[in-house]
């Protein structure tokens, strides 16, 4: 798979702390909220990622292989 | 034999009044007509008054008796007022309206989102007035009625339209049956559920959302001020949106959407109506306040258009032409300015003044506009009404996040009818000096208007034909006048407006002091010289920093086509 940005990633100790953020957040609100919650959570990432450009391709990424 | 109803229609607010079926019967033999006009509606009725206007007259075919049933169209936008004034109704439509510039969104108790429509000075109109159809067609028809040149028949069904070489044969049923009628032109404005489309067999483009709302009038003293009110996703209707506007004669429109599954019928009950107009009541506070029914209807969200408004003889206009959501109020408004354009068009190719490439550029320009209107009207109602899990997801997160987070507020505008820009319109001049202007109104755009002192504004005093604003003091220069006048004995009937003269200047019509020069600054003319040239539609055809009579004839050449 090909990079998505050259802008500066996450350290691997930073994606294990989003990782269990995110799952936790996800049990937090619940089965019937939790894609409420990720949309929410898309759109907020989207606005400080500021490049519809950037957010198509995380769409396209994220469509890939489920 | 057609048979209208000649009961009044029943309404809390207005008085309907029962017109006499026009019969052939008691008029001489039916001459073949310049244009027939099918329907009575906003659209019809403003085609007639324009194409009066320029001298052409008109048979306006209703099938009924009486104006249309029930407020339908309610808001009327700042252009639409422009376009009534230039066919005499506007006075009216300010007397008895009531004008407003704010909306609200709510959600969950909160204020979520308050559009505030800009008001500058330099209008004479609200961004919108709330008026009653009813009234507006009174209005329209009492204008219709001053007019020679309109022939207006109530009582008139047309059954069937055929075209023939140059012209077309309509069969027109009345109460002592049918006569045949033949015309050069015929202009379909029968409204969405138009037959003349259907018998035409006729595909419009576009989408159909599903769902539907119900829009309904009571009688009810509100202390609430003239201005939208929008509820989303409230406890008594959840996952649904609800809408409320003021209009005249203490009436409040109600307009809320459906449950999934739930039919047209059901929705219509008495009991059905009045258990939710009564939660709506008790969710904005005021529960057990009396209210009165008057008037109740359905509709679905669809954004459809025509790919073509010309069919041979027949022009489709308003309704019948393209189907519009209700959001942001688009459905009258955008028939005013399709009727509007299609008067002075067709006007002009009637007459032999312009070729059928005229009539060609209406369709252009209209369905352009149309598809505009599609492209914004299609997010207001992806928003309004999600059409899949998708887009309710989406929203159901916007709605969620609005009562924190700002920079999603914005998505809860939705996108007012404004008038469309012929910005690449074929009338536009090329050679002019249009994208030299750093401001004023641009190629294809609507004019904008300017308070020129107490009650009168620059947008009073054009009209009726091409508008020549050229800034001058002095008389025009004589090369100019000789192409105005050669264009004039032509037939093109073109006013010229001296903007900046204290006195009446030689070669103008009329002329405007502009002493503080604030028409020149809207109109960004650096200086003497300059020029506009307005459509009769008032839209910017040309424009010039320094006006000479070689670009001027080639404008007006070009703003005409023969």
């Amino acid at each position: 798979m090909t990079p998505l940005s050259h802008s500066p990633t996450l350290s691997i100790g930073g994606l294990e702390t989003v990782y269990d953020a995110l799952a936790t957040a996800i049990d937090q609100a619940g089965a019937d909220k939790a894609q409420l919650f990720l949309v929410k959570l898309a759109l907020l990432n989207a606005n400080a990622l500021a490049d519809e450009t950037l957010f198509q391709q995380h769409i396209t990424a994220a469509l890939q292989d489920l | 034999m057609h048979t209208p109803t000649t009961e009044a229609r029943p309404s809390i607010y207005y008085q309907y009044e029962v017109f006499k079926p026009w019969l052939a019967s008691a008029h001489p033999p039916q001459t073949r007509q310049k244009v027939v006009i099918i329907g009575s509606g906003p659209a019809g009725m403003v085609t007639a008054l324009e194409l009066a206007r320029h001298g052409v007259p008109s048979v306006v075919l209703s099938a009924e008796l009486q104006f249309s049933q029930g407020s339908r169209a309610i808001c009327f936008t700042r252009r639409s007022m422009e376009i009534l004034q230039q066919v005499g109704v506007a006075d009216r439509m300010t007397a008895g309206g009531l004008p407003w510039r704010f909306g609200n969104s709510f959600y969950r108790g909160q204020r979520v989102f308050r559009m505030e429509a800009p008001h500058d000075a330099d209008d004479r109109f609200f961004p919108i007035i709330n008026v009653q159809q009813q009234f507006m067609e009174e209005y329209l028809h009492d204008a219709c009625k001053a007019s020679p040149l309109i022939d207006f028949r109530w009582g008139n069904k047309v059954n069937t339209v055929v075209q023939k070489d140059g012209y077309a044969q309509l069969e027109v049923d009345t109460p002592e049956g049918p006569y045949t009628l033949k015309s050069d032109w015929v202009v379909a404005a029968d409204g969405g559920r138009s037959g003349i489309r259907t018998a035409m067999n006729l595909q419009m483009e576009g989408a159909s959302y599903e769902g539907f709302f119900v829009i309904a009038d009571i009688k009810i003293d509100l202390p609430l001020p003239t201005e939208r009110l929008a509820y989303f996703d409230p406890d008594w209707n959840p996952g649904n949106t609800i809408l409320m506007h003021r209009e005249p004669n203490g009436i409040w429109r109600v307009d809320y959407q459906l449950p999934p599954g739930e039919t047209p019928e059901e929705a219509l009950r008495p009991e059905s109506l009045k258990a939710r107009i009564n939660a709506q009541l008790a969710m904005i506070g005021h529960a057990g306040v009396p209210w009165e029914m008057d008037w109740s209807s359905v509709y679905s969200a669809r954004t459809l258009t025509l790919p073509d408004f010309v069919h041979g003889s027949v022009i489709f206009t308003g309704d019948a032409a393209h189907l519009l959501p209700i959001f942001g109020v688009r459905g009258a408004n955008t028939a005013f300015q399709d009727a509007q354009s299609l008067g002075w068009h067709l006007a002009f190719v009637a007459k032999g003044l312009a070729g059928p490439q005229l009539l060609a550029n209406h369709s252009a320009e209209r369905v352009g506009a149309a598809r505009e209107i599609i492209t914004e009207a299609g997010k207001s109602t992806r928003f309004m009404a999600p059409p899949s899990p998708g887009f309710r997801l989406l929203r159901d997160a916007v709605l969620s996040l609005s009562l924190t987070q700002a920079f999603v507020r914005p998505l809860y505008h939705w996108r007012t009818s404004r008038p469309h820009e012929y910005t690449h319109s074929m009338l536009n001049s090329a050679g002019d000096d249009n994208g030299l202007f750093k401001s004023g109104p641009a190629h294809g755009a609507p004019p904008q208007n300017v308070r020129l002192g107490a009650n009168d504004f620059l947008l009073d005093h054009l009209g009726g034909g091409f508008d020549l604003l050229y800034f001058t003091d002095t008389a025009l220069p004589d090369a100019l006048q000789q192409v105005i006048n050669a264009a004039r004995q032509k037939g093109m009937p073109l006013n010229v407006t001296a903007v900046g003269a204290a006195q009446p200047v030689a070669g103008a019509d009329q002329h405007l002091p502009d002493a503080d020069g604030h028409l020149r600054q809207r109109y960004g003319v650096p200086a003497h010289g300059g020029a506009y040239l307005l459509r009769p539609d008032q839209h910017i055809c040309a424009r010039w920093l320094t006006l000479d009579a070689t670009r001027l004839q080639a404008a007006l050449n070009n703003a005409l086509p023969r």
